[in-house]
């Protein structure tokens, strides 16, 4: 007897070897899978730096580990593997893996657009790195590592960019029928939104690290040479340019909590305005540079026309995200309150790490009060530490939510979710300390030659506390998926009982991820065709 | 075991044209920022005593000579083959393969034109990279614009081989290939009248 099987022969790459397959494949769900195991990698290298580069700070005078000339480049390879070499990936591959599939899509648009971006993104990262290494990172002092580290960045955004545009033009026309783009899942929106954004600050950043690679290169007269890089393209590392990143991932709290509460999103639309309202920390690309708010004086009391000449800008780059971040919380509370929740980890992970991106956000508006004398300090530092950890904590959750359908396993729950309790106190640890420290007039970008009066150490040590137990956590969450994905348990189709298209099929889907069309009906379509066979959605 | 062929695969839509747009934004913003940072640049220098223009900034330097010709005919040119890609979409329309790889043919040499305008611009200007801001500043912004012209001639072939190539199916390649040429002659519209017009 002949058997016939509904989904059609998997493409030719399963002929391939397994290198050359996760080489050259342009199957979504590959290219996510890379685009996480480069972003994990590059989160215990951006820990391990942020740990010396904390350490170092204890002593407020003279060096431990390092020496004059590679801390600034320590410093900068911290940030920069963090934001660009951890988060980033880390969002993009989320997208880029589980996007199509709530969608009801074949495939990713433009997929070897995608692939070829994260080859160029990890091209950019490592040349990179390898310039910080030859000290060219900013205020490097080996003029042609600077000059590669710059053309490097040119690079590593080009290939965000190409993913970005990828990820939209499968929003925009990829959708299942039916499927309106409000109707899609709420991470699939703010997918969108966020892809649009990097898709609009990027190519800025682009242009001001042309402008600085040529001037370099040529005639170090406008943009101050090494010591200006940081100037002119510090604000791609810094809130609020921070929120775009981490957009896509609230995202998956709005998709996960609901799911985890086995209840549906109260306010679903204002979420989706939230969400938006995040986006426009893009802002940050059009002035390339913070925005503050003068108090007192000639600021902010000085006339009414020059008060909102200097609320308006204030407002819109620092308050309006943080209202939309805001927003999220609220639909989070409510989801919250209309149910009950199981206590799983992509619950404590989603809820922690959005808690921790508002501390972060509230803090930038803090320190974006210029009568708050907190310019200049490391009050800042701790700011972005709370955004940038929170954010990895939300990919932890993401990870452990669609584990099953990156690589067919689930990731053990039991174990996760203490982690992400210690990964909420290692942020705390990471980034309050050094507020505190903030007000104490401790400046940004220095690690030795600041000592002030107070417990300078005691603040600068727990910062090294928190790092190390980021780290810690890190590794032991990695070890975890490594496990899940070599031995862990099957998971099934649909082990959350969940609400939306990526679940619709099997774990992990195939190459085309569906083997038939989906009408969708309305924003829960699986929760749809759960309640028609006569199963609770 | 036998394996079904895939079940039809939903009707694109409009992704090429969809995608060229984004990649339009994404270029506005990137040339709009460059030029952003050249007018700051402009705007903070001090203001000197010219022979030939009286009182003006002292951003490009006075030995430096726009070849206006060459300039004003640069952008005449991209609003030619704005009018070939459009001429190449209404034939290809009405089914007039003959008519859409004559207009095609016509975007990627009036293109190449433009390209030459550059090269010549570049070479009559003789601005040395090493001399100051607004030497670096010069080549870092045309030369990317330069980069995006280049980007649309090879679109240019890509459609052509696309449209010629799979008969008369494709016309979606052409309508999305004429919106970049359409990007590149606003860009190069604002760059035209930023760097070469108000100096």
């Amino acid at each position: 007897m002949t058997s016939i099987d509904t989904h059609h022969a998997v493409d030719g790459a399963a002929s391939q070897p397994a290198v050359a397959t996760w080489l050259t494949s342009a199957d979504h769900k590959h290219v996510g899978r890379l685009f996480i195991g480069s972003g994990l990698v590059g989160l215990l290298g951006g820990l391990v730096l942020a740990v010396l580069v904390a350490f170092e700070r204890i002593d407020a005078e003279g060096f431990q580990l390092l020496d004059e000339s590679s801390a600034s480049q320590v410093l900068a390879a911290a940030r920069l593997l963090l934001t660009y070499g951890a988060v980033l990936p880390l969002v993009l591959g989320m997208v880029v893996a589980i996007v199509p599939l709530q969608l009801g899509a074949r495939s990713i648009a433009f997929p070897r657009l995608a692939a070829s971006g994260f080859w160029m993104w990890l091209t950019g990262l490592g040349l990179a790195v390898a310039s910080i290494i030859g000290n060219g990172g900013p205020g490097g002092g080996e003029a042609e590592m600077v000059d590669l580290y710059l053309a490097a960045l040119v690079v590593l955004a080009l290939g965000g960019l190409m993913v970005a545009g990828s990820v939209v033009t499968t929003c925009l026309t990829a959708r299942a029928p039916g499927m309106g783009l409000l109707r899609a899942p709420l991470f699939a929106w703010s997918s969108f939104v966020g892809a649009v954004a990097l898709l609009l600050s990027l190519p800025v950043f682009v242009g001001t690290a042309i402008y600085l690679y040529v001037d370099h290169r040529y005639a170090r007269a406008g943009f101050g040479g090494n010591m200006g890089v940081s100037k002119w393209i510090g604000w791609s590392i810094s809130q609020p340019f921070t929120y775009v990143l981490a957009i896509p991932l609230l995202g998956f709290v709005l998709d996960a909590v609901p799911v985890m509460n086995r209840t549906r999103l109260p306010q679903r639309a204002a979420a989706n305005v939230a969400v938006g309202l995040v986006a426009v920390g893009l802002l940050a690309a059009t002035t390339q540079s913070a925005v503050t708010l003068p108090w007192e004086g000639d600021g902010f009391f000085s006339g009414f026309g020059d008060k909102i000449a200097d609320l308006l800008p204030f407002a819109l780059l620092n308050l309006v995200p943080l209202l939309g971040l805001l927003g999220v919380l609220g639909a989070v509370a409510l989801t919250l309150k209309s149910g009950k929740p199981r206590v799983a980890s992509p619950l404590a992970f989603a809820v922690l790490g959005l808690l921790t991106i508002l501390l972060g956000a509230v803090s930038h508006v803090l320190y974006s009060i210029q009568d708050a004398g907190l310019g200049g300090t490391i009050f800042e530092a701790g700011s972005y530490v709370a955004v940038t950890f929170g954010t990895v904590t939300l990919a932890f959750g993401a990870v452990a939510y669609w584990g099953p359908k990156l690589w067919g396993r689930s990731v053990p729950d039991k174990a996760a979710l203490p982690l992400a309790l210690l990964a909420f106190v290692a942020t705390a640890l990471g980034s309050l300390p050094y507020m505190v420290a903030g007000f104490a007039d401790q400046p940004a970008g220095v690690l030795d030659g600041f000592a002030y009066s107070g417990p300078q150490e005691l603040w600068n040590a727990l910062t090294t506390i928190g790092f190390a137990l980021m780290l810690l956590v890190s590794l032991a969450y990695i070890a975890l998926i490594a496990k899940s994905f070599t031995s862990g348990s099957a998971a099934g189709d649909d082990p959350w009982d969940g609400t939306t298209l990526e679940w619709a099929t099997s774990s992990p889907p195939p190459a085309d991820n569906f083997s038939e069309v989906i009408v969708v009906g309305s924003e829960y379509p699986l929760a749809d065709m759960k309640n028609s066979s006569g199963k609770v959605g | 075991m036998l394996a079904l062929p895939p079940a039809p695969q939903q009707a694109p839509k409009r992704q090429v044209f969809v995608g060229t747009a984004l990649a339009s934004a994404a270029g506005t913003m990137l040339i709009g920022g460059m030029l952003a940072v050249w007018l700051q640049f402009r705007a903070d220098a001090p203001y000197r005593e010219s022979a030939r223009r009286g009182l003006i900034k002292d951003w490009m330097p006075d030995k430096v000579v726009v070849p206006e010709v060459a300039a004003n005919m640069m952008l005449i040119a991209f609003f030619v083959v704005c009018v070939m890609a459009q001429w190449a979409v209404w034939s290809a329309k009405r089914g007039d393969r003959t008519h859409a790889g004559m207009a095609l043919g016509m975007s990627a040499l009036i293109g190449l034109a433009a390209l030459n305008s550059q090269v010549f611009i570049w070479t009559q200007m003789g601005v040395d990279a090493r001399g100051g801001a607004f030497h670096s500043m010069f080549y870092a912004v045309t030369g990317t614009f330069m980069a995006l012209l280049v980007i649309g001639l090879v679109y240019t072939a890509v459609a052509a081989f696309r449209y010629l190539g799979r008969g008369t199916s494709d016309v979606q390649i052409l309508s999305a290939h004429a919106l970049y040429w359409y990007f590149l002659t606003a860009a190069f519209s604002a760059l035209w009248f930023v760097v070469y017009v108000q100096k």
